[in-house]
């Protein structure tokens, strides 16, 4: 009987890690690129982290510095010359302002609304509802044209509203809200009411505070969705480099006339993946607090 | 003052009808109980009271004062909800002070930090602390008010939802079944701890409850409600002897009034199986119900004609009662009577016993429901 169940055992762990391989692999190459130097990385030789001898890399000389600055390791070399090369810093703080500044508006519009789909009775609430929904199906890149050129005869393109505009009324976000809002209970909010509360009074001080859960499943889908876009950005930003997201940014090191430098690029990935790595781990685990600490009944 | 009045009260839900035409007084001080089988309103008559819901038609006067158009949280009352609704996210003590803080502080002195710059914010602070601090003594939860509701107990979360409804010392307290989800231990000591609250408070309580028990144990008046209707109001003991309707009777007393078929002749004399009444009712010739209570059926040894007999078919013992379920011998009825245990411990299931009645003690109900006088005593 043991021995059976530890065989089943293993068959789902078995399956498990494959599965987690398939999904590692990609990662583990971006992060061993970004280690090695071009000649390893096309001989596809060296292993996780390559032989790092220190050496003088052609194309930085090429781009203008002396020998001397370009010569190290390659590790070093890869970040170092990533960072010289776009201004990846800015592209960061640029992802961090958009991603921010739509998850902000996206709560400030979906929170009243769902409450008001949830709990208010008005003439009309399932019909708005219902178009909630029907505005689910539409797909992004339906209405991308007519969104551009809206936004161009408002003579907004190569701006941060043109990013951020577009994105601040969630559907899902009021339809995720509005389904964690239906199980609250009313009489929370009747209390709150017999209180002295207004409605938007309701909204900020006891639905948020009890929807801290939904609202982090929510932050995810909408933060990364919005780090990681890469269509819209290329849409808007026409010129101006001041303005690159961090996917627009990676595009910087496709190959051009210093043909294709793939340790520079992985590291300039590498560092535009990992502040969103770490804000899930992080999220992940208030997600999980969130989940345990709400003792709603 | 505390008097609220209830002036021709309907409401309706779409086309359903769910309150009545409904005329209620409360007097300034009165607990006053709302009770009655669920679905027959009187939770949303507590609601209208509130101003959480507004009626269809019909007038709430709160101190003479028309509130019809007035919102909840003006109406000066405070509420006890079923589930607590306490707001989980705050300690006990901010649960209490948050009527408090929206009712004293402006809106500027609400706002987080620059609102403390507000000269006369730390004045008002301090009141509210003190309010707190007093109410939580005489509920006993001074301890507990660093907690969150998610680590009280039901009967302590139960007490934090009386204390926030007094804190502000309303004019009227409505409770929404406020026991109902306490153990039954509980819920009994809970009774007698609302009915001292109410004595040294003096303050209107309305109180909506489906059990009749604890609505006849803490109340000065109570509202019976079947169906959207306001069937009787009136004291417990008057509820309880003298019943307008034969559904008062059946839904008020525990366990449930005994109902046989009667008649009555052209004398309007009354007789049920095969005992006489000996006294007029004053609708002659027609079939009656007779209610009488399980405690004015007596076991008896004798045999005569005040007499009916039958067969055990459950014997309940509760220690101070035994109550016996007796299948009658014509096989028509089933009932329910009291017997006390030193006198009926030996008799068990499956035992035929004969059945005497406490004279005067009958009610009459016709056809129709309603209650029929004797005419003479």
């Amino acid at each position: 009987m043991e021995a059976k169940q530890y065989i089943g055992e293993g068959w789902k762990h078995a399956i498990l890690i494959i599965g987690a391989i398939v999904v590692m692999l990609p990662f583990y190459m971006m992060v061993s690129m970004s280690l090695k130097s071009q000649q390893e990385i096309q001989s596809i030789s060296g292993g996780l982290i390559g032989a790092q001898e220190t050496q003088t890399f052609p194309v930085c000389v090429k781009t203008g510095y002396s020998e001397e600055t370009c010569t190290m390791k390659p590790y070093q070399y890869n970040y170092w010359f990533a960072f010289e090369k776009a201004p990846i810093p800015r592209y960061l703080m640029n992802g961090v302002i958009v991603t921010l500044s739509i998850f902000i508006i996206q709560v400030l519009v979906a929170l009243p609304c769902a409450y008001a789909l949830a709990k208010l009775r008005f003439y009309g609430r399932e019909f708005v509802f219902s178009m909630v929904l029907f505005c689910l199906l539409i797909p992004v890149h339906g209405i991308a044209l007519p969104l551009y050129v809206m936004l161009a005869q408002a003579g907004l393109v190569d701006t941060y509203s043109a990013l951020i505009l577009p994105w601040t009324i969630s559907v899902f976000g009021i339809f995720l809200m509005r389904q964690f809002f239906m199980t609250v209970p009313d009489e929370l909010i009747d209390a709150a009411r017999m209180d002295g509360m207004g409605e938007y009074a309701i909204v900020w001080k006891v639905m948020l505070p009890t929807a801290i859960p939904a609202l982090l499943a929510f932050a995810i889908f909408s933060v990364v969705a919005h780090w990681n876009d890469y269509f819209w950005p290329r849409m808007v930003i026409t010129g101006n480099r001041d303005l690159f997201t961090p996917p627009l940014g990676i595009r910087e090191f496709r190959g051009g006339i210093d043909s294709d430098e793939f340790g520079p690029m992985m590291a300039s990935i590498v560092t535009v993946t990992v502040p969103l790595i770490v804000a899930f781990i992080i999220a992940q685990k208030r997600f999980i607090e969130g989940i345990t600490l709400t003792g709603m009944k | 003052m505390g008097t609220i009045s209830l002036k021709n009260i309907s409401k309706s839900f779409g086309s359903t009808q769910v309150l009545n035409n409904l005329n209620v007084d409360i007097n300034d001080g009165e607990f006053l109980t709302l009770v009655g089988p669920s679905g027959c309103g009187k939770s949303t008559l507590l609601r209208i009271i509130a101003g959480l819901e507004q009626q269809t038609s019909g007038d709430v006067l709160i101190d003479n004062k028309n509130v019809n158009r007035v919102r909840a949280s003006e109406r000066d009352l405070a509420m006890v909800f079923q589930s607590y609704a306490l707001y989980p996210h705050l300690t006990v003590r901010r649960n209490l002070e948050t009527p408090l803080r929206l009712r004293d502080y402006n809106a500027f002195e609400r706002l987080p930090l620059i609102g403390n710059f507000s000269p006369s914010k730390k004045e008002k602070t301090e009141s509210i602390n003190q309010l707190v601090n007093k109410t939580s003594e005489t509920l006993k939860i001074s301890e507990l008010l660093d907690r969150k509701p998610g680590q009280l107990s039901g009967g302590q979360r139960q007490r934090v939802a009386l204390g926030r409804a007094m804190v502000r010392e309303p004019v009227a307290f409505l409770m929404d079944e406020p026991l109902s989800n306490l153990d039954a231990a509980l819920r009994v000591h809970m009774r007698s701890e609302l009915s001292e609250l109410h004595n040294s408070l003096k303050t209107t309580f309305v109180y909506v409850t489906h059990d009749q028990a604890e609505a006849l144990t803490m109340s000065s008046r109570m509202a019976v409600m079947i169906d959207g209707n306001l069937l009787q109001l009136d004291t417990p003991q008057e509820v309880y002897d003298n019943p307008s309707s034969l559904s008062v009777a059946q839904f008020v007393g525990s366990p449930k009034i005994n109902i046989f078929k009667g008649t009555s002749d052209s004398s309007g004399t009354v007789s049920f199986l095969n005992v006489s009444l000996k006294r007029k009712s004053s609708e002659s010739n027609t079939d009656l119900h007779i209610g009488i209570r399980p405690e004015h059926l007596e076991i008896t040894n004798e045999s005569n004609e005040n007499t009916f007999s039958g067969t055990v078919a459950y014997r309940e013992n509760l220690g101070s009662d035994i109550f016996f379920h007796v299948n009658i011998e014509d096989g028509s009825n089933k009932i329910i009577v009291r017997g006390l245990p030193q006198f009926t411990h030996q008799i068990s299931n499956g035992s035929s016993v004969n059945i005497k009645r406490v004279s005067d003690k009958a009610l009459l109900f016709n056809q129709a429901g309603m209650r029929v006088q004797f005419t003479n005593a």
